[in-house]
């Protein structure tokens, strides 16, 4: 039997990927890919704990979020494209206009 | 009795309806509202006259204006005897003055505000004179001074106008100061406002002291002389008389409606108003007496040697409200309303006669460019040489009688009443003299001025010259109902002072206690010396007219000490108007203004500037260094929570 906290060490993992991932890559696609490895961060621990404290309350949210993300990938992957097309770039350094 | 207040309502009506109608509506026919509406004043005055000839007078109070804790004030008004008078010294000297002006003033751009400013000006003065408490004279002595302020400033494109406009109103802020003071002092002392609850207290607190910086000063010597810094104010007693010469920078009907019925009558009316908290006080007395005889000696020698016609007449009637002044402090109230009643009718009469002249000489002033008009205009030479003999106190003319009276009472008037006497006949030499100066100059002799000026002489039109035959009338005869006794008796009427007679209940009357021998004496002495006076201005300036400039060179620092006016504005311009002015450039705008105002006013939003600069930085625009500072803020937050938790 494989303990809980195994479980919650590898969502964790995941999730510290992802955010990593965010901060220190620079092209968008890369960034939007990391974004989706917190989501399953998360989703793996819900799936964990869901199972542990016998309640599936937990596992239909991990659903909705799949559910989420794919239509967030949807959106986004079509504003990437679009700020593509516009700007011949995708690195987020370059996108700095809205600055005070 | 209601119908009263139309008399104030009227002229006001006029007003507002000139004021906002005025430049779109009315414009050319400005003159209608006010005109009428000053007529329809006079003719009410005249049944409030007859009413209270009846003997009814009245005191009412119409509306509670202000309630404060134990202040109270009303919106009240009382018409007896004394008000009458004024009322009709006001409602018909205005009425001809608005006749007058629709001639004079015809091509004037700013025909509607001037008959606006000039019903507001009679309005201010009727509220003036019919108050009931002290608030309300206030307001009209204020109201006055307001429209002063407008009407000798009305050419305000030409600087000496607004200047002079400026100067009269600034120059009153002074005298209103210790008016304004003394107000406070009468609620203060009695707890009221009200004339007749003050008036009825006054003798209780007649022996009080009030200790001001370790002088103990009695509390109605004290009252008195504030409220009469008022009146030395308004009505340009030494030494703040400057405003009123220049305030001949102003259209001419306005002189002669400030000089003859508003404004400068006002304070004499207040002192014969408030005369039983004057009465109580001989120090008081003492002083209004001595400054009104000083006066009328010193604009009187002023005016022998200016040559602007206006200022001449400017500083004649300085003159004569000395001679008023001197009537009220020795104790002879009613004196100095007659002769401000004579006064309102030739001094009127002077000023559209000098009106008159200058229309013809289009606009110059100047008498020594005039001479011989009297070929050319003899209407207003005659009118205007009655008037010069009624100013002169020679009989049978108005003037006569109520100079005459002033004398005799000041003659008997004890304490300072002999000099004053002295003072004020000394005056009536010079009185004589000046006028028939101004007389002689502007109508005798071959004409002075250019060949343009002589094609354009020509009488003024009717609506000028019937104001003028008017007010002759009344320059001539209005003195007739104060005939001394000595004089009636020789008709065989006894008691022919019904003037006095008729003001008797309000400021009463000093009964004089003299052989009639000596009064003829006094009365026959003055008549003299104006007659003299009158000889000499025609030796000087027809019979010889190289005298006055060898005696200008003889007595060069006299001359040049009369004719700059004793220096006194240059006196005041050195001591109060240069230090007011480097205050204000220094202090107020230098320092208040220019390094704590600004300082402050830029400061904040340079501090907030400087901040924000800072903190703009913050907004960078990089999508990963929020991100980083989200994430950094979650590590911490959960940090936290981990620790207090546990």
């Amino acid at each position: 039997m494989v303990p809980l906290y195994w479980y919650l060490w590898l969502g964790g993992v995941v999730f510290a990927i992802g955010v990593f991932g965010f901060l220190a890559r620079r092209n968008i696609i890369i960034m939007f890919l990391s974004i989706e490895l917190m989501l399953n961060g998360v989703n793996i621990s819900l799936v964990a704990l869901s199972h542990y404290m016998q309640d599936l309350r937990g596992q239909i949210l991990v659903f909705f979020i799949i559910a989420v993300a794919a239509a967030e990938a949807a959106i986004g992957l079509a504003i990437i494209i679009a700020m593509f097309r516009n700007r011949d770039t995708l690195h987020a350094d370059e996108m700095a206009e809205m600055k005070g | 009795m209601q119908y009263y207040l139309l008399i104030p309502l009227l002229p006001l009506g006029a007003f507002v309806l000139n004021i906002m109608l005025g430049r779109r509506v009315i414009r050319r026919q400005a003159h209608w509202p006010s005109t009428l509406a000053v007529a329809g004043s006079l003719v009410v005055t005249v049944m409030v006259l007859l009413d209270v000839m009846s003997g009814r007078t009245l005191n009412e109070d119409l509306y509670v204006w202000i309630v404060s804790g134990n202040f109270k004030v009303s919106v009240g008004f009382m018409i007896d005897q004394l008000t009458a008078v004024m009322l009709v010294v006001v409602t018909s000297v205005s009425f001809l003055v608005h006749v007058y002006s629709i001639g004079y003033m015809q091509d004037d751009p700013g025909y509607y505000r001037f008959y606006a400013y000039l019903s507001l000006f009679t309005f201010s003065m009727l509220m003036l004179v019919t108050a009931n408490n002290f608030l309300q004279l206030y307001f009209g002595w204020e109201a006055v001074g307001l429209c002063s302020y407008l009407l000798i400033g009305f050419w305000y494109e030409k600087r000496s106008a607004s200047d002079a406009g400026k100067k009269a109103f600034i120059v009153n802020r002074f005298g209103d100061f210790g008016f304004g003071l003394g107000v406070i002092m009468v609620f203060l002392t009695f707890g009221t406002l009200d004339y007749v609850s003050v008036f009825d207290g006054a003798g209780g607190v007649a022996a009080q002291t009030i200790n001001i910086l370790g002088a103990d000063v009695n509390l109605i010597t004290l009252i008195a002389l504030l409220l009469f810094c008022g009146a030395v104010g308004k009505s340009a007693q030494v030494p703040l008389h400057v405003w009123l010469p220049d305030a001949m920078e102003g259209p001419t009907p306005v002189s002669a409606l400030i000089h003859a019925a508003t404004m400068v009558t006002a304070g004499v009316f207040m002192v014969a108003r408030l005369n039983p908290i004057f009465s109580l006080s001989p120090v008081a007395m003492d002083v209004v007496a001595v400054v009104g005889a000083v006066t009328a000696l010193f604009a009187a020698t002023i005016a022998l040697v200016q040559n602007d016609i206006k200022r001449v007449i400017a500083y004649s009637t300085i003159s004569q409200l000395g001679y008023m002044f001197i009537a009220c402090g020795v104790g002879a109230f009613g004196a100095g309303i007659f002769h401000l009643y004579t006064h309102a009718f030739f001094k009127a009469l002077l000023f559209l006669c000098a009106g008159s002249v200058m229309h013809a000489m289009g606009g110059e002033v100047d008498m020594q460019k005039m001479g011989g008009l009297k070929r050319y205009m003899p209407l207003t030479y005659w009118t205007m040489l009655i008037a010069s003999l009624s100013i002169s106190g020679i009989p049978p003319l108005a003037g006569f009688f109520s100079k005459d009276e002033i004398l005799w009472v000041a003659f008997n008037g004890g304490g300072v009443g002999r000099v004053v006497w002295a003072l004020g006949t000394l005056a009536a030499v010079l009185t004589a003299f000046y006028s028939f100066r101004l007389i002689y100059l502007t109508f005798h002799g071959e004409f002075r001025g250019t060949e343009e000026q002589r094609h354009h002489l020509h009488e003024s039109p009717a609506v000028m010259t019937v104001p003028l035959a008017v007010l002759c009338v009344g320059a001539v005869a209005a003195g007739w109902i104060g005939i001394p006794p000595i004089i009636s008796s020789v008709f065989g009427v006894e008691d022919a002072n019904w003037f006095a007679e008729f003001l008797k209940p309000v400021v009463g009357h000093p009964e004089i206690e003299a052989p009639h021998s000596t009064e003829a004496l006094v009365m026959g002495f003055s008549v003299a010396v104006a007659a003299a006076g009158i000889a000499v201005a025609w030796v000087f300036y027809i019979k010889n007219r190289e005298i006055p400039a060898v005696l200008a060179r003889r007595c060069g620092i006299l001359y040049r000490l009369l004719f700059n006016k004793y220096y006194v504005d240059e006196i005041y311009n050195a001591t109060v108007v240069r230090p007011a002015m480097l205050i204000a450039r220094y202090v107020l705008v230098g320092l208040s203004d220019g390094v704590i105002i600004e300082g402050v006013v830029n400061g904040v939003p340079a501090l907030i500037n400087r901040f924000g600069a800072r903190l703009r930085r913050l907004q960078s625009g990089l999508l990963q260094s929020y991100a980083a500072v989200m994430a950094l803020g979650l590590f911490l937050l959960m940090a936290v929570v981990v620790m207090v938790l546990k």
